[in-house]
């Protein structure tokens, strides 16, 4: 029942000595007052009341306005005295408050010249960029107007019990992105909070069931779903802002994606996902885009940091404009000493509080610019980040490029802790499925761990994909030649155009048997060459299901078609079954993960720990007509681990003379693409011998991964006991 | 609603009924009650919930502080509870915790 264990000692109250300053020193408004104490900035309980702590460089003076909870109205204004403020901070202990019952929000004075990049505006009510929680986002699409938008005071206290961040190997992960709301939201998910942390907690069994063990969430920081000009070209209705890559607030998870939220309770609740996900053995990543605000340029929304110090948290232009290497027109100004400590709070937030397990960086490149935008060879917001000793342990994974030109895969400054969206990786495998001319070589090396991108920093740098949330889903990469984006309002004009897919024959969904077969086995081939590259693997959620968005590679702005239906995952359960057997795969076989520390020598007749074959053993064929992959990995040790992999492209078959399995051991066949379900793929541990030895026969647009097994007699019997 | 929280004590169980709102503004009433009864030598903690009409944030942390105030190994029953305090209770993952029953006296 309670698990906490009795201490050897005596537990009885050792004596406290109160606070000396825990008192009002004067009234402002009617409320009693005190100077605050400056650290943590935001709004924090402390004994007998609230403190309030804001920094601003450039601003000549500051309100704190109190709200009853709910009130459109304030119920005080209270100005900061000069008295209060050290430096640029404006700190002040408010008592008496009741902490549930309170929003805020300030107003702050400075000069308005937005030729100096100066934008202060006392008559708003503006956010305190260090808000916990949020009021008035607590239902999905009835966001109270951003503007509008307060900071509730939050109890950062949590009974974690012993939960801390898991600390898996990143050679182990298998990585799983997902949507929160888009997770659950479909009412066949079955659970009873759909669309939530809680929900998510619900769908921890097929998490499990599945084999992922970790997941990573697109932004859960406060967004404005309804920030999206665009509108339905066939309804009229407004589009979203669904992925939400676009944040309010840095400190405060997405009430709307609370079941409690109305109760204020979204940080327990996600909490709570958090340590229950830990129990399940899953860590969780979050997506955090740290390049841009909702605040856009000069002609979006006042919310908070634009009339805070807006040329402090922004990066302008000379003339006061905004510089925009976001593509959403502005560009968070990160590596400004001052927002570079913004940065590094609101990550150790996340980490120390909320005991995430590491971050995904929207754009990151751009975390790498100058104030004014020059790429910097040293970027201090980064070298900060890899050495912080409350980080230490994250995940730190950079979607390494940016809306402005700057593509930095296999170069994002790394300090060897950074790991990279491998965007080479997901047009490798891509191309190569696709059976594109000169592409086997370039997939030999991504398989390999892509060392000619990350030889220093070891494959464990490599986050490999074939597909993620900005792009096709799985089944349309192997349905659609093109992207059908019309429904985004945009004309077709948004998206990707290079997505190296291919339809197999037919533009979308098809009746043809044969076209579904092929898709079939296209879809087995890419999961099954992710699943045995050397690197992070990630998966999108749904697409072991078979999730269409149509075609769309661009789903940003479309929240019902975007939820996973989890009808497919019985309607595809060949391929849920498949992905999970192949992921099964790869934990059963650490040679897929790791490197052997020393490969061992080609001699004595032990092969080496990673070699190239092809129609013949020990010949690969790098010519740019080649289709076809062959890869033996082997580990010798105790316990000898070898994995044959032959990935046919091509559009016939291939006969394979298959090097002697090293070590004693035998070929038995694990997966083959070309056979119909359910026989393409078993249990690993349970892999049959091959129908004649030394060959393989693999069929056109096929794999086939083969394990080394002691065939014993003895294993023989106990295999059919 | 007015709060209370009013402690009944048998040979081993203690049964604290609330009613009203349990949330930042009651909550330090909450805890005093449950500081005199963890003083006391009971077996089994019952919390009466069939007319606590509302559980905030700072509600939940009362009854997480009720649990550690109570000696290991001393249940926690939480019974009648209205149907929105149950769902609070189940999304914030406190159910593990405690038992959840239907009535008080059961």
């Amino acid at each position: 029942m309670n698990s906490r264990t009795e201490p050897p000692y005596d537990t009885s109250p050792a004596p406290w000595l109160d606070r000396i300053d825990a008192y009002p020193t004067q009234h402002i408004c009617g409320f009693q007052v005190r100077p605050g104490r400056l650290f943590p900035f935001g709004a924090t309980e402390v004994p007998s009341g609230i403190n309030f702590s804001i920094y601003s460089n450039h601003a000549t003076s500051v309100v704190l306005v109190l709200f009853r909870r709910g009130e459109a109205e304030p119920m005080a204004e209270l100005p900061f005295p000069a008295s209060f403020r050290i430096g640029s901070v404006f700190a002040m202990t408010v008592f008496g408050l009741e902490l549930e019952e309170v929003e805020y929000g300030y107003r702050v004075a400075g000069p308005f010249q937005p030729g100096q990049g100066h934008r202060f505006e006392p008559a708003r009510i503006l956010l305190d960029p260090y808000a916990k929680m949020l009021s008035g986002g607590q239902t999905w699409g009835k966001l109270r107007s951003p503007g509008a938008v307060r900071g509730l005071v939050a109890y950062e206290d949590f009974d974690w019990e012993d939960d801390g961040p898991l600390q898996l190997p990143y050679e182990d992960l298998v990585i799983y992105e997902l949507h929160v709301r888009g997770f659950t939201r479909h009412e066949s998910s079955g659970v009873r909070a759909a669309g939530t942390f809680a929900g998510l907690t619900e769908k921890i069994p097929y998490l499990r069931q599945l084999g992922i063990n970790c997941v990573e969430l697109m932004p859960v920081f406060e967004f404005n779903e309804l920030d999206n000009v665009y509108t339905d070209p066939v309804s009229g209705l407004p589009l979203w802002n669904y992925w939400g890559y676009s944040p309010v607030s840095f400190f405060a998870p997405k009430a709307a994606y609370a079941a409690t939220g109305r109760q204020g309770m979204q940080i327990e609740e996600f909490k709570n996902m958090v340590k229950q996900l830990h129990q399940a053995g899953i860590e969780v990543i979050l997506d955090v885009v740290f390049n841009h605000t909702a605040e856009g340029n000069e002609k979006g929304p006042v919310i908070s940091f634009r009339g805070i110090d807006n040329k402090t948290f922004y990066m302008m232009a000379p003339d006061g404009s905004y510089l925009n290497f976001s593509g959403t027109g502005n560009t968070l100004n990160c590596n400004h000493p001052v927002v570079r400590g913004f940065v590094l709070d609101c990550l150790r937030h996340w980490a120390g509080e909320f005991h995430v397990d590491g971050f995904r960086f929207d754009l990151a490149s751009i975390l790498g610019r100058a104030p004014d935008g020059t790429p910097l060879s040293n970027p201090p917001l980064l070298e900060t980040l890899a050495h912080d000793p409350v980080l230490r342990n994250c995940k730190l994974i950079a979607e390494a490029w940016d809306a402005a030109g700057i593509y930095q895969v296999g170069s994002f400054p790394s300090y060897h802790r950074w790991s990279e969206w491998n965007g080479r990786y997901r047009d490798a495998i891509r191309r190569f499925i696709k059976g594109d001319d000169g592409t086997a070589a370039e997939m030999a090396t991504r398989l390999a761990g892509s060392a000619d991108l990350y030889e220093r920093r070891g494959a464990a740098a490599s986050v490999n994909f074939i597909t993620a949330h900005d792009g096709f889903t799985l089944r349309d990469l192997i349905s659609y030649n093109e992207k059908h984006n019309e429904a985004n309002g945009e004309q077709n004009q948004d998206g990707d155009n290079s997505n190296n897919s291919w339809n197999c024959g037919h533009e979308g969904e098809t009746d043809d048997p044969e076209i579904q077969a092929l898709r079939g086995r296209q879809a087995r081939n890419a999961l099954l060459l992710l699943l045995t590259s050397r690197g992070i693997p990630m998966l999108q959620a749904g697409d072991e299901a078979g999730r269409t968005q149509h075609g769309n590679n661009n789903g940003y702005c479309h929240d019902e078609p975007s939820w996973f239906d989890w009808s497919l995952v019985q309607s595809n359960e060949s391929l849920v079954r498949f992905t999970r057997l192949a992921i099964a795969f790869r934990r059963a076989h650490p040679v897929l993960c790791h490197v052997p520390q020393a490969e061992p020598p080609d001699a004595a007749g032990a092969p080496p720990g990673l070699s190239w074959h092809g129609q013949r053993a020990w010949v690969a064929d790098w010519s740019p007509q080649n289709h076809l992959l062959a890869a033996m990995f082997y580990a010798a040790g105790p316990v000898p681990d070898c994995v044959f992999i032959a990935a046919n492209a091509d559009w016939r078959d291939q006969a394979l003379e298959l090097p002697a399995a090293p070590g004693g051991l035998a070929w038995q066949l694990f997966a083959d693409t070309g056979l119909e379900p359910p026989a393409e793929i078993c249990e690993p541990g349970a892999e049959r011998p091959l129908a004649v030895p030394g060959q393989l026969n693999v069929k056109a647009r096929s794999t086939v991964i083969l394990t080394g097994r002691a065939v014993s007699p003895a294993t023989h019997r106990d295999e059919e006991s | 609603m007015t709060f209370s929280a009013d402690p009944e004590f048998s040979s081993i169980t203690a049964t604290i009924r609330l009613s009203g709102e349990l949330d930042s503004g009651s909550a330090p009433q909450f805890e005093q009650v449950i500081n005199d009864v963890a003083g006391r030598d009971v077996s089994r903690l019952v919390l009466g919930m069939e007319e606590l009409a509302y559980l905030s944030s700072a509600g939940l942390r009362c009854l997480v502080f009720a649990q550690q105030k109570m000696p290991a190994g001393v249940p926690i029953i939480l019974t009648g509870l209205q149907p929105d305090v149950a769902e609070t209770i189940r999304l914030t993952g406190f159910d593990r915790r405690v038992q959840i029953q239907g009535r008080a006296d059961a």
